[in-house]
Parts: structure tokens; sequence; C-alpha cells
């Protein structure tokens, strides 16, 4: 505790300080700018015409009555963006046989998910481009429809990509260890089958897109609300055939992305041919009904899996089983086989048994595609494994916090590497389990559990121990020939006036990366944070890089600055040295003062080193030529990934007459590793948390069997309001990567990884009095009640 | 998702908007604080020529007691319920079935009459209605008539509002010393349609509940009296068996619908849960001075 | 297309004027008009919260309802919030809690915020997060927005201002 109070009363010593937001103060005025909120001259605006059937073939498109429409440019079908447009398939090559069909902006001879988009509509307002979609007259003839994950396998069952022969996307089979020897050496074994919903991110701000192409320049610039700006300006250049240096994509604020803003998407690609077309901007909002037919999905897994133990508790091995749907195909450019992929090699990643069998099965249906949202993969490994071990503790008569403590990797087995391949440098377990129990005051709660029960009143404690993956290097995507970067970019330059500005390829969409990246530039250089001006999201101004997914922001972009903080100081302190006549050595920086390192006594500003170095370079030595702009690149190059940990847990009240819950408390224990700003990793792990306890509890959305998605609005689909949800208490431990001078790892994901799986535990704990038990979420009071045997 | 163009009038008068609704034919809706409406409107689920705002006309709102009976202007807002006196004192059940209506905002802007004339069988002033043998009085333009809530709610957004007609007030009976009401509602989160919602509102005679009228939301699609349910009270102190055999009546009045959220023998389940609770609750002499949500 | 009609009203203390089709939502009016795009579009049906703005005082759903109704009438946005400082104590304690991300919902919390503190009650957090209960977070879990509004509301009883006017 001293130390690090030491360590952050330096002068400029940001790095581990609970700072605020500069950006969030324009945010708070009502001065955001968002793509929502962009307006560019002569801008027209799309809307789309969609398919009301999951299956069918389109026998004719007729267009005329909306041409019609006084206000109407252009209606634009299939066909039309096809000359213009080159098709996607969403496969990568490390995922060996995987299956997917080529895919363009419009459905052009049939739909494959109700709410497919067919035409475009582009008018002088939304509201004329609306009437006018309502005219598009689209012929159908309707095909079976998929929903199924075991009629899609079903000898004879309807194809949905004929071409492909198969409904089967993927599949992929781990072994490791002998499994079976361990399941028949073992004393117990439980199993069980659990269903994960499917559900969605309902980003706050809905997709937004503005494509202005300007054929005289042969420039396309694209506003798009977006987490990775570079990913598109490569993708759109390269599918309209626009050379990449003249594609400006521009990611202004974005309000909510949380994964699911930066897949390609059949209307944002529409857009850029729809300007092409036009000859105008175009602008595109996704409507909140459009969100939920088009935005990707995530989760709707079946997993069947068992663990066998020894009669101390000892884990032996884990068989898991898991069947996934993924729509009609799979998305781009990531593909939506990762989710699956990560949660057959995440099974059991806390605990260090050896033997392993993993099977996965990606299918197709007709409904829309699903694909990476935060935490893919996670929630749904983390809910079976901690299912399973208080199955197991039950079974055994073990506490669930001694069966873990029994199981978890313990510091003196690292570096380790899990049954399914990943490397662990360092993980925290045993800290972390020690911290939650006491921050929960679990003997207390499981007190105040029994002697409510005595009184009717059934509450549960359920905890969740976890493992993330973040900072991925090129081993996740660029093996498997994705083009998308896993490294990022920083230009850090003094003004004149001696301030800074840093340019980073990682962005802001409310995760606080502005402000982490300047508390680093900052402290770094040695200057005061609100002298630095971060700036993210524009192509054609920020260098080149992979931007934000995998909680890879802190990790990789914050790493990156640090370095390119440190060369720019080298540099000033050189510049400062042949001023001063001293040795750059014997020089540091502190509060944008060059100073003596040994003394700390103040030499010059660096408001005049940048002065000189601008204005009046005839005065410096004539070898001396001043780079107060350093570009600096940062990949990771030791471990594949850096894994975070840790705990969670969560208390709950179960109505067992109503099946009504109410969560009283949530806890968790984490380590992301080198922690910049303590106050921006708890809201990052709150919010997390707290889309975990959606999933379990409201989340899903809900399909007829005919494919049409039936809660399809902000209405009916359930997302956690503020009434319902706990208080989160939250504590770190921080075993930085030494991967890295920084030693960050991320956080984002954190608290999505295990809630879920928390809550689920938590609830099984109430009702198991009761002889109940549930293993499909969300856990709404109807399956409750069923559990219970009441309805 | 923006609205069909229409044309908008404003009428300052009942009248003016029945010379409205006549110029436009009939294509043309009402609008009054527009909560389920404008949606409606903006999802292109209805599409009148003409909009014809009702909701600054003067004559219909208002809260004013004569006698045994307490006067509510159709346009009072949801917020009012909340924060009138009066609707405290002579209508308390609306007062506690108030916090459950919506979200603040909409309860700024949606109106009393205006859930009433929509008819939501979620809703919960509708159902509460039924509980307060509420009576409606009714403007058209062949002149002025009153209907009781029984009978009211026909079917699934459809009223005993004859086309063109106005609901002008809610006359409900004045609130009497020896009587008693609770309302409890089961939603999945705060301001969400019920799953199950109910409100009583009893005549006691000491321990004795004389007669009690007992109303349910989002068990059918209307709001519905629980009438069995009403008999099996009447007349007895509400002892542990009582409250069962009012429970076990309610399949006599309930019928509920299966749907992929809430079967229907959930939903009877609620219904019974929330009953027992609710006359439970009545039945205890302090039930009007238990804690009210705000 | 149908016919167009003037429209005046207060905005922000200043009156304004145009010429609008009926069928233009309030919101759409703000934000498109009147460029006060502090105003934002969740869901167009009247449950994110996110367009929260103040007709006569009052907080409502710009998305629920037609400019043509305000007509006459008097609407607040955040943008006038924070240029007569009335929700800067607000404003400051979401800014110091971090009780905002991507900014989206924030400004129909703010509006929330502000209604709910204008009562000048001592709230609970109990009776915060049910006030909140019409506003969708997506980034933040409430926790801090809550935090955020009970200092507020515990500051302002500590200074024993009169609670400010709700408009």
């Amino acid at each position: 505790m001293e130390k690090t109070l030491n360590k952050l009363d330096r002068p400029n010593s940001y790095i581990g300080r609970s700072v605020t937001r500069p950006n969030a103060k324009r945010l708070l005025t009502g001065k955001g700018r968002y793509v929502t909120d962009m307006k560019l001259p002569r801008m027209l605006y799309a809307a789309f015409v969609r398919s009301p059937y999951a299956h069918a073939k389109i026998l004719s498109v007729d267009t005329s009555a909306a041409l019609e429409v006084e206000g109407v440019h252009l209606v634009a079908t299939g066909e039309d963006l096809a000359k213009l447009c080159k098709p996607w398939v969403g496969t990568l090559d490390h995922f060996h046989n995987m299956k997917s069909t080529p895919q363009l902006p419009l459905a052009t001879d049939k739909v494959v998910w109700a709410g497919q988009a067919v035409a475009a509509v582009v008018a002088r307002s939304r509201a004329i481009a609306e009437d006018a979609a309502e005219l598009v007259n689209v012929e159908y003839e309707e095909l079976p429809v998929v929903t199924d994950i075991d009629a899609a396998r079903e000898e004879g069952a309807a194809i949905i990509n004929p071409e492909l022969g198969t409904n089967v996307s993927f599949a992929l089979k781990l072994e490791s260890g002998d499994v079976e020897a361990a399941f028949k050496d073992s004393a117990v074994v439980v199993e069980e089958t659990f269903r994960f919903g499917r559900h969605t991110a309902v980003t706050m701000e809905p997709r937004a897109i503005i494509a202005d192409y300007n054929a005289a320049e042969e420039q396309l610039t694209v506003y798009h609300a977006t987490q990775t700006p570079y990913q598109f300006q490569d993708l759109y250049s390269r599918h309209y055939g626009i050379a990449e240096s003249r594609v400006r994509v521009v990611a202004p604020d974005i309000g909510g992305s949380f994964g699911m803003k930066l897949h390609v998407y059949h209307e944002d690609m529409a857009v850029v041919g729809l300007s092409m077309m036009a000859g105008r901007p175009v602008k595109y909002t996704a409507d909140r009904m459009e969100s939920f037919l088009s935005d990707i999905h995530a989760r709707d897994h079946r997993v069947h899996a068992s663990l066998a133990a020894d009669a101390s508790g000892s884990i032996l091995g884990m068989k898991v089983d898991d069947v996934t749907a993924i729509g009609a195909f799979s998305s781009f450019p990531r593909t939506s086989v990762v989710e699956g992929n990560q949660v057959v090699r995440l099974m059991g990643a806390p605990y260090r048994f050896r033997n392993y069998r993993g099977d996965l099965n990606v299918v197709f249906q007709n409904k829309v595609q699903t694909s990476q949202y935060r935490a893919v993969g996670h929630p749904i490994a983390c809910a079976v494994t901690e299912a399973l071990m208080d199955d197991m503790a039950r079974r055994v008569g073990l506490d669930p916090f001694e069966i873990r403590r029994r199981n978890i990797i313990t510091q003196d087995m690292y570096p380790y590497t899990s049954p399914t391949g990943y490397k662990f440098e360092r993980l925290s377990h045993e800290e972390c389990l020690k911290n939650l129990h006491d921050m929960m005051d679990y003997p207390r709660l499981v007190k105040e559990q029994r002697d409510l029960r005595e009184k009717g009143i059934y509450r549960g404690i359920g905890i969740a121990m976890f493992v993330e993956i973040t900072n991925p290097s090129p081993a996740f995507y660029g093996v498997g020939g994705a083009r998308i970067s896993s490294q990022d970019g920083a230009i850090v330059k003094i003004t004149p006036s001696g301030e800074v500005q840093c340019l980073i390829s990682v962005g802001e969409h409310g995760q606080g990366t502005e402000t982490i990246v300047g508390q680093i530039v900052a402290e770094n250089l040695g200057v005061d944070r609100e002298t630095v001006r971060v700036i993210t999201g524009d192509t054609d101004v920020t260098p080149q890089g992979g931007a934000n997914w995998a909680c890879r922001g802190a990790g990789i972009g914050g790493e990156t600055a640090f370095q390119a903080a440190k060369k720019l100081k080298e540099n000033v302190l050189h510049v400062a040295g042949a001023i001063l006549q001293a040795k750059p050595a014997d020089l540091d920086m502190q509060n944008a003062q060059i100073v003596d390192a040994a003394t700390g006594n103040i030499r010059m500003s660096l408001a005049d080193v940048a002065r000189i170095s601008y204005y009046r370079s005839d005065t410096l030595p004539s070898d001396i030529s001043p780079q107060l702009t350093v570009a600096h690149h940062y990949s990771p190059r030791g471990y594949p990934f850096a894994f975070t940990n840790g705990v969670q847990g969560c208390h709950v009240e179960v109505d067992v007459e109503t099946g009504f819950t109410k969560i009283l408390g949530m806890w968790v224990a984490e380590d992301c590793g080198r922690v910049i700003n303590p106050m921006l990793v708890d809201e990052q792990v709150r919010g997390g948390a707290i889309q975990g306890l959606g999933a379990a509890f409201f989340e899903e959305c809900r399909y007829s069997e005919t494919g049409q998605l039936e809660n399809g609005s902000l209405a009916d689909y359930l997302v956690p309001m503020a009434l319902e949800m706990p208080d989160i208490k939250i504590m770190h431990i921080e075993t930085p990567t030494r991967d890295t001078e920084l030693g960050a790892k991320g956080c984002g994901e954190a608290g999505t990884a295990a809630s879920s799986a928390a809550a689920i535990n938590a609830v099984n704990d109430a009702i198991a009095p009761l002889g109940a038990h549930v293993s499909q979420i969300p856990m709404t009071p109807q399956r409750l009640l069923r559990a219970l045997g009441h309805a | 998702m923006k609205a069909r163009a229409f044309k908008y009038v404003r009428a300052e008068t009942v009248e003016a908007a029945f010379d409205a609704y006549a110029e436009a034919d009939g294509d043309c809706v009402y609008l009054a604080g527009g909560q389920s409406l404008v949606p409606s409107l903006s999802l292109r689920l209805q599409a009148p020529a003409v909009l014809i705002d009702i909701s600054r006309i003067e004559a219909l709102t208002g809260i004013s007691k004569s006698g045994d009976v307490l006067r509510v202007g159709a346009l009072t807002r949801h917020a009012e319920m909340l924060t009138s006196p009066e609707i405290a004192r002579h209508a308390p059940l609306l007062r506690r079935a108030a916090p459950y209506v919506a979200h603040p905002a909409i309860r700024n802007k949606g109106t009393f009459g205006g859930t009433i004339a929509l008819a939501d069988p979620a809703a919960e002033f509708p159902a509460m209605t039924l509980a307060l043998d509420a009576e409606f009085e009714i403007a058209g333009p062949d002149g002025r008539r009153t209907m009781k809530a029984d009978g009211f709610f026909r079917d699934l957004f459809d009223t005993g509002l004859e086309p063109g007609e106005i609901l002008v007030a809610i006359h409900i009976p004045v609130f009497g010393a020896n009587d008693r009401c609770v309302f409890h509602e089961l939603a999945r989160r705060r301001g969400d349609y019920a799953v199950v919602g109910s409100g009583i509102q009893g005549t006691f005679d000491g321990d004795r509940l004389l007669s009690a009228r007992i109303a349910f939301l989002s068990v059918a699609s209307t709001p519905v009296r629980a009438r069995h349910a009403e008999a099996a009270i009447a007349n007895q102190v509400l002892s542990p068996e009582v409250i069962a055999a009012a429970q076990a009546a309610l399949s006599e009045d309930l019928d509920p619908e299966d749907n992929e959220e809430t079967s229907a023998a959930m939903r009877m389940h609620l219904a019974r849960v929330l009953l027992g609770r609710l006359l439970g609750q009545l039945g205890r002499a302090d039930c009007m001075h238990e804690g009210v949500h705000a | 297309m149908s016919e167009r009609v003037p429209i005046a009203l207060e905005v922000n203390g200043e009156t304004v004027a145009r010429t609008i089709e009926p069928r233009m939502s309030l919101a759409d009016f703000l934000r498109e008009e009147l460029e006060l795009t502090g105003t934002h579009l969740g869901c167009e049906m009247g449950v994110c919260g996110a367009c929260l703005v103040l007709l006569n005082g009052k907080a409502v759903h710009a998305c629920l309802m037609f400019a043509v109704q305000a007509h006459g009438e008097r609407v607040e946005t955040v943008e006038g919030l924070t240029e007569r400082k009335a929700i800067a104590d607000i404003q400051e304690a979401f800014h110091n809690n971090n009780a905002l991300q991507c900014g989206f919902c924030t400004t129909g919390m703010l509006v929330t915020a502000h209604e709910m503190l204008s009562r000048g009650d001592i709230l609970s957090r109990e009776e915060i997060r049910d006030g909140l209960s019409g506003n969708y977070c997506r980034c933040t879990g409430y926790q801090a927005i809550v935090n955020s509004i009970e200092t507020v509301a515990q500051a302002r009883a500590v200074a024993g201002a009169a609670p400010s006017k709700p408009e």
C-alpha cells in the first residue's frame, strides 16, 4: 500500500490513479457527436425493404411504385449492388474445413432469415424512404425453415445452403490426456445439459453509418459507428475496388458497441454502394426494430457436459459436447465459429485436471447471424464448468469454496498450459478466491441463509471462477488469413507550445481509452495529463491498428502509447541536452520542465524546447534535428494471449411461489494485471457483470418455429434495469503481464464472463432444498416455476 | 420508424373534435397523451389520415368530488394520480396502482382516460375501474351518456365507446370509512407490463368482509373481475380457509391463454398466489396504513 | 406527403418558428430542425428514455409526441439545462463518479435526475433506482449513476438550498 502511495505521489504519476475522463464532459452536456447526429450537405437517407420470411426464394422485385414517390432518389435491388460490391465469405483458414457461403449487401435470389434486406430506398428523408419502402413489391416462394439445431442435422433436413450440402458449418474435436480412463477411475461423475439463450448487444445508439463517395476524387469517406475503423477501411477498399489510401473511415463518439459494432453488416456494405450510385452522401441508421432483426446475436448453445472426480473432490476429467446455431451463414470477417471455439477451449480453465474432451458442432439455421459479443464464449464455458463444480461439491460434500481451492491452478504451477493448449503466464486464483470469501463475508451469508430457510425464505449464494482471454496476438485471426490487425500504432507529438497530442489506433466508445492513454503518455513524458490531447478513430489521421476488441485497448494500445511516449521523451531530452550542453541521461522531465535527473532542479521548460525546435532550429547544433513527433507500433510477441482471471459471487432470493428472483448482492475479485485507472476498471467490470446478469435473468431472443423473432422490440426484449440490479463490490488483485512494460491485460469482458454463472449457482443454491434445479438461462419465472413443480 | 403522413387537427372543445371527426369521415384517431398511440403510429401499425388532438380540451380535465362520487377528468395525467390528495383520499386504490403504471416520464404525459379508452388488458387503471365500480361519462356527436365499467371492456382493445365518442370523465364512488383496498402486480422489471396484477377493494364490518370487488390485469384479452372469488369471500372473515376458497374459485373466473413466455398454468398459479397474498393483506385491519410505494 | 404546418414554441428560452410536416416527432424536430442533438433516439417508442426533454417543466419522451403538439409550449433540452446551469451539480457528480460510458443514455438520465432531485426529497438508493426505471443504460450497470444522484441529493440537502425550480 505504502509503496503504491509513494509511486502515486510522484509528479505526473497517473498510472494506477482514478482520474476522471476529460471527454465525458462533452457527453454530459449533450455535445457528443455520434454518427446518428451527423448531417452532411446534400445527404440522403436509406431505408431497407426486409424479408418477412425466414427462408424463401425471391421471385421478383418491383420497385416502380416506390420510384414514383416524390423525394425518392433511387431504389436498389440485390442485383444492382452485386454489380459494385464483391461478395464476402465468413470463413477463416485455421478453422479447418469450415464452411459458409458468399454474401452480398442485398439478397439476390433468396432470403435466409426474416428481416434480411432485399432492396434499398434512398430518399430525401428517412420518412420518405420508409414510405417508398412500403411500396416495393417483392414476390416470394416460401422454403422449408430450419430453426432447430437437431432437425438441421437430421437426414433429409432442408439444406439452407445447398452448395455446401450440409447445415454444419464447422466441427471440432479436442482431446487431451486419457479422458475415458479418468472417468472410469473416478469416484463421482456429474453431468448435465445446459441451454443458453440467444441474446443481443442492444447498444443504446443503434448501428449508424454515413457513406460519402466522391467520384471526382475516387474518394470514399465513411462516418461509421464502429469499433474497428481500420478493418472497414480495408473492407470497403477491397470489396468496392477503391484504393485503400482513398478510403477514410471515421469513428466519432460511439453509443456503445460491446463487440456488436465490428462485424460486416449487409446494410452498412450496401450504404457504400448506394452512395456511389447516388453520387451523394447516404445515411443509414438502424431503428430499434431493425437492430433486433439485423444486429448480430450471440450465444445460442446447448452444452452437454460431465465432470469426473475422485472421492476427495479432485477433478480428474471433463467431457463437453457443444452444439451452437449461428444463423444462415458465418459472419465476416471474424466468423461465427469463434464463440464455440472459445467455449470448448475455455472449459475448466481455472482448474488443473489434465483429461479433457471437447466436441463442437456449429450449425446453420434460418435466423440472423450470431457472432462475437462481449466475453465471447466465456459465459458459457464458465457457467458449465462452475455449475458442474457446484454439483460435484454437493455430491462429495464440500463447500463451493473448498472444492475450488482443491482444484485451482496454484502459484507454483506457472507457466501453465491448459489441456486445450492455452498458455497461462501467471494467474491469481488463490488470492482472488480468498479475497472474494472475505469481501462477501461468506460465513455470515451462509448462516443467514440457514436461518431464513426456516422461515420459508430461500436465499442462495453462488460463486464462479473465470479465466479471460485478452491481448490477442496474430494467432487469433491473422494466422487464419483475416486482415485483422493485432498491432496498434501511436503518434505522439509535442506542439510548439509544449503541449502533447497523441493519435492512437485504439478507439473510444465509453470505456475510457482516451483517458488511460492520456494517463500513460503524461506519466511517461512527465507532463500534466490535462495538457495531453488524445485523438482516436480516423483512418486518415490516426495510425493503423487493430482498434478495440478482445479487451486489447489497455494491454496493446496502452503499451503502444507507453513505448511511444518513452521514445518521445528520449528525443526531447536529446534536444534539451544539446541546448543545455548536458548529457540527456542526466536530464529528466517533470511537470513539463526539463530538470536535472539527480536533483530535480528545473533547467528549462518543455515549451522552450518546443519553441526552439520549431522556430529557432538555427540556434541548435547542425547535427541536431529535433524529432518532436514519434510514431510507434507495438504487437504482442510473447505469449499468444494474455489471460486475466477472477471470481464472482452472487447472492439472490428466490420467491419460490412466484419464481421471481431478487438479486441481493454481487461481488467481484478480479485480476486484470496492471490497473491503470481503478475507477474505470470498476466501471468496466460492473457494466460487464450487469450484462451477464441480464443474460442470466432477462435477455433472450425468442423465435417462433417459422423463424420469426417474437420479441424484437425494446419493450419485449428485457435488458437489465436500475431497480432490479444490485450494487456490485469490486476488488483488484494485480498480476501484471511481464510481456509488456505496462503490464496491463484488459478488463472489459471479465464482468460478463462469470456473472451469469455466479447467478445460476446462486439460484440453484437457493432452490436446492426444494429439490429443484435449473440449467437454462435466462432463468425466467416460468422456468423457475417449472423447476419448482408449479407450472 | 417514422409515422406515415397525416393531417393534424387540434380541437379546443369536444364539439370541435366531433366536427373534425365528421370531416375526416372516420379515417382519424383522437390523440390525448399519445403514449401508446404515438409508438403505434411510428411503427405504422396505424395510419389514420387525420390526427385529432383532444389533449387541450378544458372540459376533459380536473378532479372534483360531489357527494359520494369523485369525478376524474379523462385528461388527468398518471402522475397526478400519484400526487393528487383527492385521489389518495377518495380513490386510494388508484393511488396504490399508480406507481406501477409505466415509468415517470410516461406518467407525466399519459392520461387516465386514455388508458381506459385504449383498454389494454395489461394496464393497471382499466382493471382498477372494475374493482372500483366506476362509471364512465361519455360524449358523442349524438349526446352524452354514462356506462358502467362492468361491461365496458368488450375484447382486446375493444370497448363500449362507439366510433367518434370521447371518454369525458370517470366517476368513482368515494372510498368509505369501512373500506379497504390493496394492489400488487408481478412484473419482470419495474414498469413493465405485469405478468399478472390485481387490485381489490372491499367493505368491512369489523373483521368481517361484507363484500369486495376483485379485478385482475394481464390474465385475459380484457381486464377481468373475479366474481367467483368475490363470492367466496363475501360476508367472511378472511381466514386462511376463506382465502384458499377464493384462490380455488379463481379457476372459474380466469381462463388465461398460453404464450411462450408465460403458460396458462403459470399465469393461473401466479394469479392464485397474488390473490392469496392480497387477501392476506386486505384482512389486516391496518392494511390502509401499510407503506404505499412512492 | 401531407401539408406542412407552421408551429411556434419556446425551446431553451428562445421562441422558434418552423413549418414542418405534422408527422415529425418532437425528437426529430429538436435534432434535425434545431440541431439540438443532445436529445438522443434509442428506441423511438418511449421505452429507453434517451430522448427525455422537459415539456412545460415535466420530463417527457420527445419521441412520443409530434412537434405540432408542442406548438405554444415550452420545451427544454439538456443543452438548455446546461446553459442555465440547472444541472451543473448533477453533471459534476456524474463526471466525478464516471456515471457514464458511451454517453448515449446520459442526457436522458440527466433529465430524469433533474426532475427527481427537483422534488427536494432526500432519496433512498431504492427510490433513485425506481426513479431510473424508465432510463436504459447498457454500459454502466447503473451503480455510478445511483451514486451520483445520491451524492447530489445529499449535497443539496446539506446546502439547505431550496429545491431548484422543476423547469
